[in-house]
């Protein structure tokens, strides 16, 4: 069997040739490496999985990192059922952005120098060894290497047209915002440290009772650590209190926005809540807080969804929303389903951004929904591609997002019963129905804005504007159908958000076994703490309001997007909580005063000190050097003087 | 004689090469005063060598050591005044003068 390590060696191997030899290459073949490594890393995988993940996971030790008296990092790497999702999510929906990428990064007009087409494919290659890192890390330590690395790449990839303010702007947000959730992420590893003396997953898990005993059970135990470590998965997975970075990355190319801000690098905070499940576990506190955090993100980036007509912050909020999903699962306890929604989210929202890519790509740069339309009969594939996607993110039966988002609704609804807090899960569920019927509105909506109705692009010559993500073709607005590179990544993507809701067929009596077989090839990581969840018996009731809610949701928004075609559902102020506007009234505002207050002392307390030694230095040297006058007489009087006081010292004492 | 009265005419010489040294400008005289100076120190070893060995409480060949020392002085005083008179007349060939307060450049 291949080593598992060959999964991040690839892609870096990728970063590394495309980083140094890759502006030197013909454009497509800089991108056909990069993509090539991708698709060996995702063949490696495949080949383990498909060898058979056992029940046990397979674990390989590279190397040991650091070791200090009994603090041992291992680098060492786990590949179990719930890693081995993971990183088919990664490098499988990884190697088919990339593929897309080669036909849309082609027309870079920001590409002066001719070296970015290659720089873009280092950046994502070094993205998909980081996040391979992070799934891959049998450690909180190393995880959070890669969780840092993941985060680097974000960086670089949202501030890809850094001559762009807004890009630049964003990508500094990003990265600052994330940094608080590392903080949280960071101070819950140490104090797992301080209580169980590891990192390693295995050791920790193993002496979960033992967290909250001694000095860190006196400091809030489990329920401490697992709010920092939801806070680090708040700021990745992009949550209230920290989501306000996640809608500014679409400044970013769109195939960084599908690939990092939608499929893969924002569920790692989901996928990290997995992975300390039985940390989660052991603190019920925490997952309240988390469900009623997953809850109210869902909604107010449902409904901040409805506010907006740029088609890709659209589904930037609609992603903030569906991570909001995510968390309520894990705060239900249903860490698979948790993850099944991750794996159908990362099929049909990499579909969407891709398809916005397509068409922001036909369109020469407009990424304004308002002077879209019409676009179904010139881009048969995107249409068709960004339809069924839409159904599935919609929620409508049968497609993948109607599976996933039921499950979660009704495991919310379950964890009430099993916890006995009825009223808060159930309202937590109500919302999850709500922002359920709000999804399904603002994705008819979009689609129908877009792609149906008369077309709004021929009016507009003077689009594509600083927003542009492409700025080819501005004279000329005749939509075409992307080149084949770019189409064939969204039908097999478009396959999956049709198809892969049925891994996970509802628990229904009489449904086979292999229907739902999403659940039971995770359940063993999950197995030893809450065997119950897995088993929970899907709601027949909840899943015809479901059916009714997709579909229903989706027509009256397609209608709706017909209707008010040359407007957003609502102005924004309506609905978005505006947590942006109030950081920056206090945090941000703060921060400006102390470090006005810490310039002041810089330049006057500080500077003063070195500026006064500096002077005074000078003044005395200006004064000694007056005693250099070039008559040897004096410097023989000088040495006279000396000689004769050295002489009276010796005759004296 | 008393070996005082060499010791002060020896006193007596070094305090006048040391006031040449100070007071002139002919680099040629301030170098004789320096030789001044070197033999005023020779007539002080001389001086006190033989008083030793007069005293005789001391062993002769280390009373002897300062007659010898006055030889080293002697060669040392030779070497000096061949470097020395070279630059002096390097110093006349660029100056034409060997006022040694002409030679001022090196000041603040």
């Amino acid at each position: 069997m291949l080593p598992l390590w060959l999964i991040i060696a690839l892609p870096l191997l990728g970063f590394v040739v495309t980083g140094l030899f890759g502006a030197k290459m013909p454009k497509p073949a800089a991108g056909a490496i990069a993509s090539l490594m991708v698709g060996a890393a995702f063949v490696v995988a495949l080949l383990h999985v498909l060898g058979g993940v056992p029940e046990k996971a397979i674990s390989e030790s590279v190397y040991t990192w650091i070791q200090i008296g009994n603090f041992k990092v291992d680098v060492s790497l786990l590949l179990d059922r719930l890693s081995a999702v993971m990183i088919l999510i990664v490098t499988g929906i990884g190697f088919l952005i990339h593929v897309y990428s080669i036909g849309y990064m082609a027309h870079d007009h920001n590409d002066l120098e001719g070296t970015r087409y290659a720089r873009f494919f280092s950046y994502l290659n070094l993205f998909i060894a980081f996040m391979a890192l992070l799934v891959l890390a049998d450690n909180y330590l190393l995880m959070f290497v890669g969780w840092e690395g993941v985060g680097l790449c974000s960086y670089f990839l949202i501030g890809f047209w850094f001559e762009r303010e807004d890009a630049a702007e964003a990508s500094k947000k990003a990265f600052i915002v994330n940094r608080i959730g590392d903080f949280g992420f960071l101070l819950g590893m140490l104090l797992i440290f301080l209580a169980v003396g590891s990192l390693n997953y295995q050791e920790v898990f193993a002496k979960v009772g033992e967290l909250d005993s001694g000095t860190v059970g006196a400091l809030g135990g489990a329920t401490l650590i697992t709010l920092l470590l939801a806070l680090g998965a708040a700021g990745k997975s992009a949550q209230i209190p920290l989501y306000t970075w996640l809608p500014d990355a679409m400044a970013g190319p769109t195939p960084v926005s599908a690939l990092i801000h939608a499929a893969t690098m924002v569920t790692a905070g989901v996928y990290m809540c997995a992975r300390s499940s039985v940390l989660f576990e052991a603190a019920p506190t925490t997952k309240l807080i988390l469900c009623g955090i997953g809850a109210a993100t869902a909604l107010f980036a449902g409904l901040t969804a409805l506010a907006h007509t740029d088609i890709k912050k659209v589904l930037a909020y609609s992603t903030v929303s569906q991570l909001g999903f995510m968390f309520m699962a894990v705060g239900a306890g249903a860490y698979i389903v948790a993850i099944f929604h991750v794996f159908t989210h990362a099929f049909f929202k990499a579909c969407l951004f891709l398809g916005a890519g397509s068409v922001i790509h036909a369109l020469g740069g407009e990424q304004d929904m308002r002077k879209m339309g019409g676009l179904a009969a010139r881009m048969k594939t995107t249409n068709l591609t960004f339809m069924l996607s839409g159904l599935a993110l919609a929620g409508a039966i049968p497609f993948a997002g109607f599976f996933s988002k039921d499950e979660i609704i009704g495991s919310v609804f379950a964890a009430g019963q099993a916890a006995g807090t009825n009223g808060i899960y159930a309202i937590f569920g109500s919302i999850g129905l709500l922002t359920a019927l709000i999804t399904a509105i603002y994705t008819g909506r979009q689609y129908s804005q877009v792609f149906l109705g008369e077309s709004r692009w021929n009016a507009t010559q003077h689009h594509g504007t600083e927003a542009s993500d492409d700025k080819h073709a501005h004279h000329s607005v005749e939509p075409h159908e992307s080149p084949a590179v770019m189409t064939i990544p969204l039908i097999i993507l478009a396959v999956g958000a049709v198809f892969a809701g049925f891994l996970g067929f509802p628990n229904l009596p009489g449904v086979p076994e292999s229907l739902h077989g999403f659940a039971n090839f995770l359940a063993p990581v999950f197995a030893s703490e809450h065997g119950e969840h897995a088993e929970h018996k899907a709601n027949v009731v909840l899943l015809l309001i479901g059916a009714i809610i997709g579909w229903g949701g989706w027509i009256f928004g397609r209608g709706l997007g017909l209707k008010q075609a040359e407007s957003a559902f609502w102005p924004e102020s309506m609905s978005a909580l505006s947590l942006d506007k109030v950081y920056n009234n206090t945090i941000v505002k703060l921060g400006y005063a102390l470090a006005m207050a810490v310039r002041w002392i810089d330049e006057n307390i500080v500077d003063g000190i070195v500026n006064g030694v500096g002077i005074l230095v000078g003044q005395s040297a200006a004064s000694l050097r007056l005693t250099q006058t070039s008559f040897v007489r004096n410097y023989a009087l000088a040495m006279a003087v000396g000689g004769a006081m050295i002489l009276a010292y010796f005759l004296t004492s | 004689m008393p070996t005082h009265y060499y010791l002060a005419i020896s006193a007596a010489l070094f305090t006048i090469g040391v006031m040449g040294v100070l007071l002139r400008r002919n680099a040629i005289v301030i170098f004789m005063c320096i030789e001044l100076m070197l033999n005023a120190a020779n007539l002080a070893f001389v001086a006190t060598a033989r008083h030793f060995a007069l005293a005789g409480n001391i062993d002769p060949a280390r009373a002897m050591s300062g007659q010898v020392f006055v030889f080293f002085v002697m060669t040392v005083a030779a070497a000096e005044v061949a470097v020395g008179l070279a630059i002096i007349v390097a110093l006349f060939r660029n100056r034409s003068s060997i006022d040694v307060d002409d030679v001022n450049l090196l000041k603040y």
